[in-house]
Order: C-alpha cells, then sequence, then structure tokens
C-alpha cells in the first residue's frame, strides 16, 4: 500500500514532480558530465600517445605532463638517435593554439613517417606546402574545415591538405619548420620521440638514458608510461574539483528535495491529517515521505544520466577537437547516490513536521 | 460503573491554549455510552460537541478527567497510544468525506486496512456492506468522480472495515443534499441495527438526530440534556 501511496502521490502533482526530478537531475548531469570530461580528454591524450607508436618519449627538462617551458635544440634529436637499439628520433615541436588542450604540433614529416609509416588518413594528402596542415576528425568537424579549407591558426593562413584519422598524435599537425619560424622557436623541439629496433628493448634503453647524469630531470617515459599517466590521479586539483561538484550537488539535492517536499507536506496537511486520523503513526508518515523523495531522487538520477547524453551530444557536435567527454555509466550509481543522499536529508525536515502534525489542525485545513 | 457502557466519561475538562489565553472547550462532561447504541449530539456552535469527538477519538488528550473508551483509560495514554486506539477501536466520519483525493474508492478503504496492520481485502462478509452502502461499482473510481454522497458512503465504509468499537460521525450529513442525506443517516440507522455498530453522531439538524436512539444536548461546553 505504501508505494501505491507514494505513486499517486507523485503522479496527482506531476508538474511538481516533474520539475523536482529534473531539478534532481541537475547535480546528476553536472557530476557525470565532469567526469566524463575528465575521462574523455584524459584519455584522448592518452589515446592520441599511444597513436605516435613510437617506444620513448623524452621531454624538456623539468617540464610536467602537462607543461613544457623549455624547448630542446634539434641537436638533442641526433643524439639520442645514435643511442643502441634506437632505430629512429623523431623532434616535434607543440604549441598550444586555444586555451591549454588545443596544441599545433609541427613535425619533420619524412622523419615522422619513417619512424612509424605516417598518418592514417581520410581525406586528401599530406602536406604539399609549408602552408599545409593536417587535421584529425574532431578538428575538421570542430572547424567544419575540409580538405582545401583554409584555417587562421596563429595568425598564419593554413591550407589543409588532409585529414587523418583521430587518436593519432595531434588534432592539428604543421611544417616543423615553419611552426619553429612562427614561433621564433629556431631548431627548437619540446618532444622528443625515439622508436627502437625492438620494442622489448624499451625498459633497457629508457633505464640507460635515465641513468645519464646530463639527462637528469629530464621526464623520460615509455610511450605506455606516458599514456597510463593520463590519469585522473596524476591532473593536479583534478580530484578535489570533483569532489567539490560532488558536494554542491548533495547540496542542490538537499535544497531541491527539501523544498519540493516542504511545499508538498503544506499541500498535503489536510491528507496527513486524514492518515493521522485513520490511525498512521508518526513513522508511517515519516515513512511516506521519505519514500517520495527516494523515487523523486531515483527520477532525477535517471533525468541527470538522459541529460548528461546531452551534454555528450552537445560538447561532440560544438566542440569535438577541444575537449572530450565520455559516458562513463560506472558513475552513474554513484552520482545518482550521492543525489540521493542530498535528497532524503533534504526530505527529513518536513518529514518529521508532518510526522509531528496535529492531527486536529491537520483535519481542519483548507 | 455500567459493564455495558463503551464509552463513559466523568468530569471531563479541556482547555485549549490559544496564545497566552486558556479556551476552556469542556467544563466537566458527565457521558455514557451503551454498547450497540446511536447516539446524537447536538449543540450551537463552540458548544464542545466536536473537542468531545476529538477526546472519544483519541485525536487530543483530555486535559482532566476520566474518559473510558472500551475500557481504554485516554487520559492514560500517550501519543503513540491515542494513535493505537484510532487505528483500531474508532472510525471517523467527517462531514467533509476527508478521502484521499489521490486514491480509488477502494484504495482509501485499503489504506485503513494497511494502517490497521491487515493485508489483503475485506472479509467476504464486508461485500454485502458495500452492496448496503451503494458503492461497491464506484470502487474504483477517485472522489473527484463520486458525488457527495458517494463520497460519505465511501468515507464510512473506510471507518468501518476495520470493525471500530465506536464510529463518531461529525455532522455526515452537513455538505449533502437532503435526499443524500436521508441516505447517509439511514444507512448509519441500519449499520447501527443490523451490525450493532455503536454510532455517535453529532449534528445540527433535530431531523437528523431523530435517527439516534437517544441525543445529548451541549452548551458552553457541558452536557444539559439527555432525551
Amino acid at each position: 500500500m505504501t508505494p501505491r501511496l507514494v505513486l499517486e502521490n507523485v503522479r496527482h502533482q506531476p508538474m511538481r514532480s516533474l520539475l523536482s526530478a529534473l531539478l534532481i537531475g541537475v547535480p546528476v548531469t553536472l557530476i557525470l558530465t565532469l567526469v566524463g570530461l575528465s575521462h574523455g580528454m584524459l584519455e584522448d591524450a592518452a589515446d592520441r600517445t599511444r597513436g605516435i607508436r613510437a617506444d620513448i618519449i623524452v621531454r624538456p627538462k623539468n617540464s610536467s605532463l602537462v607543461s613544457m617551458r623549455n624547448g630542446i635544440p634539434e641537436d638533442f634529436v641526433k643524439y639520442f638517435a645514435r643511442k643502441p637499439h634506437v632505430k629512429a628520433a623523431v623532434g616535434v615541436l607543440m604549441q598550444p593554439v586555444e586555451g591549454i588542450t588545443m596544441m599545433m604540433t609541427g613535425i619533420d614529416m619524412p622523419a615522422y613517417n619513417a619512424m612509424n609509416g605516417g598518418f592514417r588518413y581520410v581525406a586528401g594528402t599530406p602536406p604539399q606546402s609549408p602552408d599545409d596542415i593536417v587535421i584529425d576528425e574532431y578538428y575538421a568537424r570542430q572547424k567544419k574545415a575540409r580538405v582545401g579549407s583554409r584555417l587562421k591558426i596563429l595568425n598564419h593562413s593554413w591550407r589543409v591538405a588532409g585529414i587523418i584519422e583521430n587518436g593519432q598524435m595531434a588534432h592539428i599537425v604543421a611544417n616543423l619548420k615553419m611552426l619553429q619560424d612562427l614561433l621564433s622557436a629556431h631548431g627548437d623541439v619540446n618532444t622528443i620521440y625515439l622508436k627502437l629496433d625492438n620494442s622489448a628493448n624499451t625498459e633497457e634503453v629508457e633505464h640507460e638514458l635515465t641513468s645519464d647524469p646530463r639527462l637528469e630531470d629530464w621526464p623520460i617515459l615509455s610511450t605506455e608510461e606516458m599514456a597510463s599517466a593520463w590519469s585522473i590521479d596524476n591532473m593536479p586539483g583534478l580530484k578535489p574539483f570533483i569532489y567539490v561538484v560532488m558536494g554542491i550537488g548533495v547540496v542542490i539535492g538537499f535544497f531541491v528535495v527539501c523544498l519540493s517536499m516542504y511545499m508538498a507536506v503544506l499541500q498535503r496537511t489536510r491528507e496527513i491529517g486524514i492518515l493521522k486520523s485513520l490511525g498512521a503513526s508518526k513513522a508511517f508518515i515519516l515513512q511516506i515521505i521519505l519514500a517520495e523523495a527516494f523515487l523523486l531522487g531515483l527520477a532525477g538520477t535517471i533525468a541527470g544520466v538522459v541529460l548528461s547524453f546531452g551534454s555528450y551530444y552537445l560538447i561532440g557536435t560544438l566542440v569535438p577537437a577541444s575537449i572530450q567527454m565520455k559516458i562513463v555509466p560506472v558513475w552513474w550509481p554513484i552520482a545518482g547516490g550521492i543525489t540521493m543522499i542530498g535528497a532524503i536529508l533534504g526530505a527529513l525536515y518536513p518529514g518529521m513536521r508532518a510526522a509531528a502534525a496535529d492531527p486536529i489542525e491537520a483535519l481542519a485545513y483548507e | 460503573m455500567n459493564n455495558g457502557a463503551i464509552i463513559q466519561i466523568r468530569n471531563l475538562h479541556k482547555t485549549y491554549n490559544v496564545g497566552e489565553v486558556d479556551v476552556p472547550a469542556l467544563r466537566g462532561v458527565d457521558l455514557t455510552v451503551e454498547k450497540g447504541e446511536f447516539l446524537s449530539i447536538v449543540g450551537p456552535s463552540g458548544s464542545g460537541k466536536s473537542t468531545l469527538f476529538h477526546i472519544i477519538g483519541g485525536l487530543t488528550p483530555p486535559t482532566t478527567g476520566e474518559v473510558r473508551v472500551a475500557g481504554e483509560d485516554l487520559s492514560a495514554l500517550t501519543d503513540a497510544g491515542r494513535t493505537r486506539l484510532r487505528r483500531g477501536m474508532v472510525g471517523f466520519v467527517f462531514q467533509k468525506f476527508n478521502l484521499l483525493p489521490n486514491l480509488t474508492a477502494r484504495d482509501n478503504i485499503a489504506v485503513a486496512r494497511f494502517i490497521a496492520g491487515k493485508n489483503g481485502p475485506p472479509e467476504a462478509g464486508f461485500e454485502e456492506i458495500l452492496n448496503m452502502l451503494g458503492i461497491a461499482k464506484r470502487l474504483d473510481h477517485k472522489p473527484n468522480a463520486l458525488s457527495g454522497g458517494e463520497q460519505q458512503r465511501v468515507a464510512i465504509a473506510r471507518a468501518i472495515v476495520n470493525h471500530p468499537a465506536i464510529l463518531l460521525a461529525d455532522e455526515p450529513t452537513g455538505n449533502l443534499d437532503t435526499e443524500n442525506s436521508r441516505a447517509v443517516l439511514e444507512l448509519l440507522r441500519d449499520l447501527n441495527q443490523r451490525l450493532r455498530q455503536t454510532v455517535l453522531m453529532i449534528t445540527h439538524n433535530p431531523e437528523a438526530a431523530a435517527y439516534g436512539d437517544h441525543t445529548v444536548h451541549m452548551r458552553d461546553g457541558r452536557v444539559v440534556e439527555r432525551t
């Protein structure tokens, strides 16, 4: 009987129930979008790292995962190329062009092709002139660019020569010399990729390089280590940020449900009086209010999950290259649970108020 | 003490605190109701009829005095004890019907059974009562689809579904037209005569009061006459 009573209460005020569920869904969407963005962007970075098909990655001295302040003279590329087991060494220059997530990568195309066989193209050709760039499908979609389109990046007009599959090193690939000229970084690169004669030698080569005192403080990692480093745990501040958003979720859930159930209790004062006249205990009244909050929380969770698909669609349509969002189903119950806690807490006060209502006053309520 | 009495009230006082003012609603009521009796209570507004009902029905505690309902001393009951009393001992019928608007007539009756801890459909004999009340075919409608008379009959069915010792009807015909009023009053009398259901009914209407075996007249918080 309790589920029927609760369900009919929810159905009796469809607009209030719908709005409550949607509002409860907002923090769920907020949490799922944030988590989806974290996973999506980090996995995209990891995919693109793996897509380089190098064995070892050398970053500038004292650089971090997301910052490369110092350049590496190109001559260093030759130094690494002479190391035992190194089949090819390719220096690239990465430059943020839109925010910190969108990089243009300058490469020496013949050297890159020699290292891993080159990019896989979905349209067009490799660059034919220094002003040519190749872009990945994400960036092409974001800029609505096709082969032959001209794009202005770093105050320079580039021609799109080709479009490559996603997950191959960079969203935008330009001629290394051209990018060095534009950035006045002549002879500098900021990442070096090493391809070994056999991937089985990766650990040995990595050990040899990191043991070299001249390379102290140089981040030298295997590709797999670098790809794995793109995780939430390695992003400073990201976890606390997620926790803050989760906290906001609890607070929003609390206030939405508190307000909604408070209104509901006021509206149903007479009905609560009727139930009391029938002998309903305080616990029974509280149970009904909490069950209704639980139901609204559940509906809100579903609404939030559905809305997160809306975020996913919007981000994927509007800025697929700048930011990537992933649907992370494992977080559905977590986001729902967090919001549910807020909802139940929010229903406690109105529920206890209803349970303590004087039956005579409640029955006289108009 | 009268062994056949289901309600025994001695020197009952009830005072409400309205802000900082004490308002006496009952000022020494003495009343005995026999089991199976149909008692009408009449009196002007403010005479204490409803307060007396609320105390007998366990909706509010007495201030002083002795109130025994089916042997239970109400002055000694806690809030939980009065809740238990309402669950099994008394059934209410209100002037405004007071059905739960979200539930069908059937569910309104079922919820009373559920609260009393009884699951499943009512006993076989209850079907006959529903026929007698004339609502057997209207049970799947919500209150807003029922006429006033039908709603009051559903309220009566709900009030007696748990076989309460006492049926308390507070102005049961106050919101009904003459025809429906007569039907409801006859139903109450039928229930009283056929099932020996004890009925206490508040009314302003002398014709309605005449359906009872006896009539108690109240004024200024006291019983002034019993006829």
